[in-house]
């Protein structure tokens, strides 16, 4: 009768988690032309900038922001973006998870602070597939920054 | 009800402005949209997701309206979900199987005056640990449904066991960046363990096979952009009734998320043969607002 329907969906589910896993264990570099689909430095620049109005006006994550330097956060920033999409910069700021590790930083406000790097590059006419690869690229540093 | 959940849901879009407040924090679309049984997932395969929008500080709410309209059936469904710091998803829903074509079928041969079959459904999902799209192995939820058939006269007539049954349901999602053409994608697994005859509105269990079976349960979307996902899903199902019997389920999805308030669903539906009558297909349309 349906003597096989239990095994079907057990080999349904171990395809999904080898595809999980599998996909995990071999990271792709972003390709050479991240970095220039970001508009190179100056475009990375320009969407750190918007990125920081966004964050003032967003009451979910500004307090975290306060008392920042904000000339300093956007060196970094930029040059750490610049740096993850295969551009010619080094990221000269404090470690990640050293960085955030007095913050407690939850879930809301990684989400807010996502939310708002997608509406940056929006803002700056990212095309859609550089948007996914950059965010790609940043998603490895969600365990630093949650500190989990 | 259904009046009610209109005027909601145009109030809702009424202030879908800049100025409102959006309804959670988590990114575009990982609330997924309604299933006909009220879990949040794809049309037909609840996922791993919880509904709404509520990150880990925060609740929130669903309300939908969905119908499917196949050959000789057509079901309406009314649900509305709550999401507690993205930990634990409640649904309801009410489901209506207006029987068209098997009406007059039933009248003629087995003199049963019957017209719709409904069925309430209450859901619990929790998401045991993980994150849809930042930990390395998705997100995986556990939950149950438990279904009360409300018309058991048609369902009992064909050999049915009980009016009532709960499905155990466990699955993961996860989204992978830049994935095909450097769009995201979405998968999605789900095993159930059931013994509902055509999801409860046949009842469950049966004189065909009256145990729990364990059903594979998955689906695919891609994300074109953060507006709009394409996507298919594909639901195992028992074949407990001699009485005719009962296929897998599939669909093809096109769903539109403009904010975070509204999201619209269209879908071609394929529910293969329902109660004898054979090769039901069609289209599912569903309206979802979130609060």
């Amino acid at each position: 009768m349906s003597a096989n329907k239990p095994h079907l969906s057990l080999l349904l589910i171990l395809a999904l988690t080898a595809t999980i896993s599998g996909c995990q264990l071999q990271p792709s570099p972003p390709g050479p032309d991240l970095y220039q689909q970001l508009g190179e430095r100056a475009g990375i620049a320009s969407i750190v900038e918007d990125l920081l109005f966004l964050i003032v006006d967003d009451e979910r994550i500004n307090q975290a922001f306060r008392g920042i330097d904000v000339k300093q956060f956007h060196r970094n920033l930029t040059d750490q973006l610049c740096q993850l999409s295969g551009g010619p910069c080094t990221y000269t700021g404090r470690e990640m998870r050293e960085l955030h590790a007095d913050m407690a930083i939850t879930d809301t406000q990684f989400n807010a602070l996502t939310e708002n790097l997608i509406l940056a590059m929006e803002q700056n006419q990212v095309p859609t597939g550089a948007q996914n690869r950059l965010l790609k690229a940043l998603i490895p540093l969600y365990p630093d920054v949650r500190h989990l | 009800m259904t009046r009610y959940i209109v005027m909601t849901l145009l109030a809702l879009l009424g202030t879908a402005d800049a100025s409102a407040k959006d309804p959670g924090s988590r990114i575009w679309a990982t609330g997924g949209v309604t299933t006909i049984e009220g879990s949040a997932g794809g049309g037909l395969v609840p996922w791993a997701l919880l509904s709404g929008y509520a990150s880990d500080e925060e609740w929130s709410g669903t309300i939908n309206l969905s119908q499917a309209r196949v050959d000789d059936y057509s079901l309406s469904v009314e649900a509305a979900s709550l999401n507690w710091r993205n930990r634990i998803e409640l649904s309801a829903a009410r489901q209506t199987l207006d029987l068209d074509t098997l009406g007059f079928v039933l009248k003629d041969n087995v003199g049963i005056e019957q017209d719709e079959l409904r069925q309430d459904v209450f859901g619990l999902k929790v998401r045991l640990f993980g994150d849809v799209l930042y930990h390395p192995w998705g997100q995986w939820s556990a939950g149950f449904q438990y279904k009360r058939q409300r018309d058991f006269t048609v369902p009992e007539a064909i050999a049915a066991r009980e009016d009532s049954g709960v499905d155990l349901l466990m699955g993961a999602s996860k989204v992978f960046f830049a994935s095909i053409f450097d769009r995201n994608l979405l998968l999605n697994g789900t095993v159930r363990g059931t013994r509902a005859n055509q999801g409860g509105l046949l009842g469950f269990g049966g004189d065909r096979n009256n145990h729990y079976q364990w059903m594979a349960e998955a689906s695919a979307g891609l994300f074109l952009n953060r507006k709009w996902l394409v996507g298919a899903e594909y639901r195992q199902k028992p074949d407990n009734l001699s009485f005719a019997d009962e296929n897998d389920w599939w669909d093809v999805f096109i769903a539109w998320v403009p904010d975070r308030r509204l999201s619209v669903t269209a879908a071609w539906i394929n529910l293969g043969d329902v109660a004898s009558l054979t090769d039901q297909q069609g289209v599912y349309l569903a309206l979802q607002g979130n609060f």
